[in-house]
């Protein structure tokens, strides 16, 4: 890894890949990095979803669209 | 207050709870039934005259001192072995006891010295017993003695004086019964007799001793005393305080001669030790004094150039003006602060306070980061707090230990003293680690199975012993369905019976022979009362929060929760990280683990504080450095900890910080951090200060201040200094103060005060109205989130990957005689034991790569390299490496990477990818740090005004 945001995206999937057994990981993703991630790094993925979100898995990327429809 | 030494009832007090009443000299005694009668004649007030019976002890009855006459028997028994009985009459005092008396202790100064200097000091009990007997003159004229034996003074803190000895088996019965280690022995007989050390061959120092201490306070005679004492004398008063060292929170004496400390004696009554203790905190102390411990505060403009002392006022008002400037530059949430798992709660809580109403946002880390966060997380999770279960006394009614990912006698000695007492009782041991621990075969214990599993497989392990659980109808239903959420059991029991989890599915990926983890299940889940014990090679994964889950879903499924003996017991690195995290270190709560977003809880601080809070979760430590060399993270306040030294992927860790404008270091010593640093704050140590730990047990315990700071102020001084130059306008003259807040304002602290830490010694949080005294076994008739949670824990491998180019996997520890980065332990005499780090290697490994015990080798990761010496075990397994990061020199973290726990940002030092390959020399990371560690250290001689 090198970077912020490669780090974010990998921290995402991450979360996204541990809570896949959840009984809704989209939600619980989206839960997850609202309550431990700090705003710019919320910010930085976000943008990064707005610019197409490459290298996210689609749970980390359902997960970031919840989280910016609530934002 | 004068000097006294600890009161000796001559035998452990008897645990029955069936009293017996004698008379002992025409007294009535009522004392529990097997109390001895020397006991019960001490706790009476009357002391039976005794060489060999010490009450840490069990009587051995050698000395022959102890006589007593007991109406109705013959002879005269020794009150040591006598047991009490009904209606016994007892004499202690007699023409005939005083002339059996004087008789021995006539025989015993035949070979003492005539001019004991311990004796003449009050630390040999020789000629007091002697006096006692009222002995004038020996009769015996001069003959064979002992008088002309070499001393050993081989270890660096006691010596062994063979005149002195009195082979009364004291230190050997010590060395076995408390410690564990069996080094000594009475080697030869009769006159020939002596206490040994190991081999024949051996002195202290080569033998197995650990030098813990527990022979020298056991010894009566001064024929074992620490070296202190020797140079200083005897110590002039005592003052009882809690360990500054690891989670176990050892209560000491700091025996003191006016400011000077002579010597650390464990406390008797300390809750936590119950009167052991290890090298660490029993010797290594004299960091305090170091030469190299900066007492005035520095500043420089830039790392580049040398540092100028100054005062604390130029110090304060500059890192205020600069933390200013920086926000005013960069914005509010461009610094932070992490706090220290070193020092006391009040100091923590201050520094968290700190960042959330001075720097007004939630940037505050501490260590815990990168090592325990998983805990939190995965127990908070599952049992509703982020606690172990357990205090440090359950182990006595534990009848399995299952110990994963810990290394007991290395990290927690005291507590691993106390396992092996349990385990020679007949306790059964389970160990799931890739390294053959000391605790898997130890003198009189051995594990019953040792599972060798491949670095990284945990939640795998885990999985597997759960599947037999559910699939040999192993489980505790009637407990699950009473205590925990019966539908989530369900989907749990479900998954884990899947036949992929199998053992034998699994043991491609673990490496665990799938036999010996199905018995090591069915005796976790059948045994009786069975208790977990864990540490960091269970959560610096980037599996950690989920392997934590798993060890709690185990303990759920089998009933293994509520009552003593059982549990899940996280064993805390550091002295106070437990205390750390309850008061709020973590950038997503505040104390008490509630989360920062909560309104009403936000509210209650706020009106306490009179600042808005930050509704927002603050950078963790790998995010702030990240943002730094992002270039949005400018300052940084760090109060204890070294996190260049510490955390992984150390040039990452670095660049992060030579990206900062301010790096505010508040520590003892120029740590490695402060290589980068722009402002110097000097700490005090955990002798200069007065405040609480909160050890692994959640025991809050006193710290007291046994000498004044050295540097002029405790560490919350600082911070209140650093707070008001800020504007802050605290106004704590006392950490009882802060204590009153902290309790004010957090529910698991709300019944805990200084005045109530003094009358009960120490307090397990929870402490409130419904536990006014403390809460020494959690989750008793209910889990503190109400129904136990299972949680389904997927394994996924790390993505750390072994391959050609790293065909090996490293994994990372510690070692007795050194603590952390070694900040404090490699400024003592310890470093005769560990003087560098140190490459395992297996035979196997070593002979394919070349290399030979002693070689230099270099370790090699995805991150970087650096060059150690090997030592060649097959305590390793084939494939596996495993070295320390207690010296800067080697820079362990060079090569670990950033990987880490998925829930809590928790590093995975347990699992990097490595090649090892022979070497001649440094790497040129090693060359190059040390050229900027001696540039950084430079001190200008321009004094401060």
């Amino acid at each position: 890894m090198s970077g912020s945001l490669e780090r974010l995206i990998y921290m995402a999937n991450q979360i996204a890949r541990n809570l896949a057994t959840d009984a809704d990981p989209v939600a619980a993703t989206a839960q997850h990095i609202r309550s431990f991630w700090d705003p710019r790094m919320r910010a930085m993925i976000l943008a990064h979803l707005a610019e197409g979100g490459s290298g996210l898995d689609p749970t980390s990327r359902a997960a970031l669209l919840r989280l910016r429809e609530a934002a | 207050m004068g000097y006294e030494f600890q009161p000796d009832f001559g035998t452990p007090a008897s645990r029955a709870d069936v009293d017996v009443t004698l008379s002992i000299d025409g007294r009535s005694v009522t004392v529990p039934a097997g109390t001895t009668v020397m006991r019960a004649a001490a706790e009476a007030g009357l002391a039976i005259p005794k060489l060999c019976a010490t009450d840490t002890l069990k009587p051995f009855g050698s000395c022959r001192l102890c006589l007593v006459e007991v109406e109705g028997a013959r002879g005269t028994p020794a009150s040591c072995t006598t047991p009490v009985a009904e209606a016994m009459v007892v004499r202690t005092d007699s023409d005939r006891l005083r002339r059996l008396r004087r008789g021995v202790m006539e025989l015993y100064l035949t070979d003492h010295p005539a001019d004991c200097s311990a004796c003449a000091e009050g630390d040999c009990e020789v000629l007091a017993q002697a006096d006692a007997a009222g002995l004038r003159t020996v009769r015996y004229g001069p003959g064979a003695d002992h008088q002309c034996e070499a001393m050993d003074v081989s270890n660096p803190y006691f010596d062994f004086d063979p005149a002195k000895c009195i082979v009364c088996s004291r230190c050997v019965r010590a060395c076995d019964e408390i410690q564990g280690t069996f080094a000594l022995t009475i080697d030869g007989r009769g006159f020939g007799s002596k206490v040994a050390a190991g081999l024949p061959s051996d002195d202290f120092l080569s033998s197995e001793c650990v030098s813990c201490g527990a022979c020298v306070q056991a010894c009566p005679t001064g024929a074992l005393q620490e070296r202190s004492v020797k140079e200083l004398g005897m110590p002039d008063r005592a003052i009882v305080t809690t360990c500054g060292y690891c989670g176990v929170g050892c209560t000491f004496r700091a025996e003191m001669q006016g400011e000077q400390l002579v010597r650390m004696v464990p406390w008797k009554d300390g809750k936590a030790n119950r009167g052991h203790s290890c090298v660490k905190g029993r010797f290594a102390w004299g960091y305090a004094n170091h030469k190299e411990r900066i007492l005035n505060p520095m500043i420089r403009a830039s790392i580049d150039e040398p540092w100028r002392e100054v005062s604390w006022g130029e110090a304060f008002a500059h890192a205020a003006s600069e933390l200013k400037r920086i926000q005013a530059t960069y914005g509010r949430l461009s610094i932070g602060g992490i706090t220290s798992s070193r020092c006391t709660n009040e100091e923590t809580f201050l520094v968290q306070k700190l960042v959330r109403a001075g720097f007004q946002n939630n940037n505050v880390d501490t260590c815990a980061r990168v090592c325990h966060s998983p805990t939190g997380y995965g127990l908070k999770t599952t049992l509703g707090t982020s606690a172990g279960t357990q205090d440090f006394d359950s182990v006595e009614q534990c009848d399995v230990m299952m110990v994963i990912g810990a290394n007991p006698t290395d990290g927690h000695p005291v507590f691993a003293s106390r396992m092996k007492q349990r385990l020679r009782q007949g306790a059964k041991l389970i160990v799931i680690d890739p390294r053959r621990i000391d605790l898997v075969r130890a003198p009189h214990v051995e594990a019953a199975h040792h599972l060798p599993l491949r670095p990284g497989t945990n939640v795998a392990v885990l999985t597997a012993m759960a599947h037999v659980v559910i699939t040999e109808g192993l489980a505790d239903e009637a407990f699950v369905r009473a205590r925990c959420d019966w539908d989530a059991y369900c989907d749990w029991a479900a998954f884990v019976a899947d036949a992929r989890h199998s053992p034998e599915a699994l043991a491609p990926v673990t490496l665990v022979d799938p036999p010996a983890l199905r018995a090591a299940a069915r005796l976790y889940a059948t045994g009786g009362n069975a208790a977990i014990y864990y540490g960091l090679g269970v959560t610096e994964h980037s599996q950690g929060s989920s392997a934590v889950i798993a060890l709690a879903n185990l303990a759920m499924a089998t009933g293994n929760f509520g009552r003593p003996g059982v549990g899940v017991n996280p064993l805390r690195g550091q002295n106070n990280v437990q205390g750390s995290c309850d008061m709020g270190s973590f950038p997503h709560e505040l104390s008490g683990y509630r989360h920062i977003a909560d309104p009403a809880l936000r509210a209650l601080f706020e009106a306490d504080w009179g600042v808005p809070l930050d509704p927002e979760p603050g950078l963790r430590i790998p995010n702030m450095l990240d943002a730094a060399v992002d270039g949005a993270f400018k300052a940084l306040y760090v109060q204890g900890e070294d996190i260049l030294q510490s955390d992984p992927n150390t040039k990452h860790v670095a660049a992060g910080l030579a990206a900062m404008e301010c790096v505010i270091v508040h520590d003892l010593f120029l740590n490695e951090t402060a290589n980068y640093a722009h402002i110097f704050l000097p700490g005090s140590t955990f002798l200069e200060k007065d405040g609480t730990f909160v050890n692994a047990e959640r025991r809050i315990q006193p710290v007291r201040k046994v000498m004044a700071p050295l540097n002029g102020f405790e560490d919350w001084q600082v911070t209140q200094g650093l707070a008001n130059a800020l504007g802050l306008g605290w106004t704590y003259t006392h950490p009882s103060e802060i204590m009153d807040e902290i309790a004010r304002l957090t529910p698991t602290f709300a019944g805990v005060s200084f005045a109530k830490l003094d009358e009960l010694g120490s307090i397990q949080w929870p402490c409130n109205d419904a536990a006014p005294e403390g809460t020494p076994v959690m989750h008793v008739d209910s889990f503190v989130r109400g129904k136990g949670r299972f949680v389904v824990t997927e394994y996924i491998p790390t993505d750390e990957k072994t391959g050609p180019r790293y065909p090996m996997l490293l994994t990372t520890g510690r070692i007795l005689s050194q603590y952390n980065v070694g900040a404090q332990t490699r400024r003592t005499a310890n470093t005769v034991w560990h003087p560098e780090d140190l490459l395992e290697i297996h035979p196997h490994d070593a002979e394919q790569h070349g290399l030979k015990e002693g070689d230099w080798a270099k370790l090699a990761s995805r991150s970087g390299e650096t060059t150690l010496r090997v030592t060649v075990t097959d305590r390793v397994a084939p494939g596996v490496v495993y070295t320390t990061f207690h010296h800067p020199a080697t820079q362990a973290n060079v090569v670990t990477t950033e990987y880490s726990d998925w829930a809590t940002s928790c590093p995975e030092y347990k699992v990097t990818a490595v090649q090892v390959s022979p070497s001649n020399g440094p790497t040129e990371w090693q060359e190059d740090y040390e050229a900027l560690t001696e540039r950084s250290r430079r001190i200008s001689a321009e004094a401060a005004e």
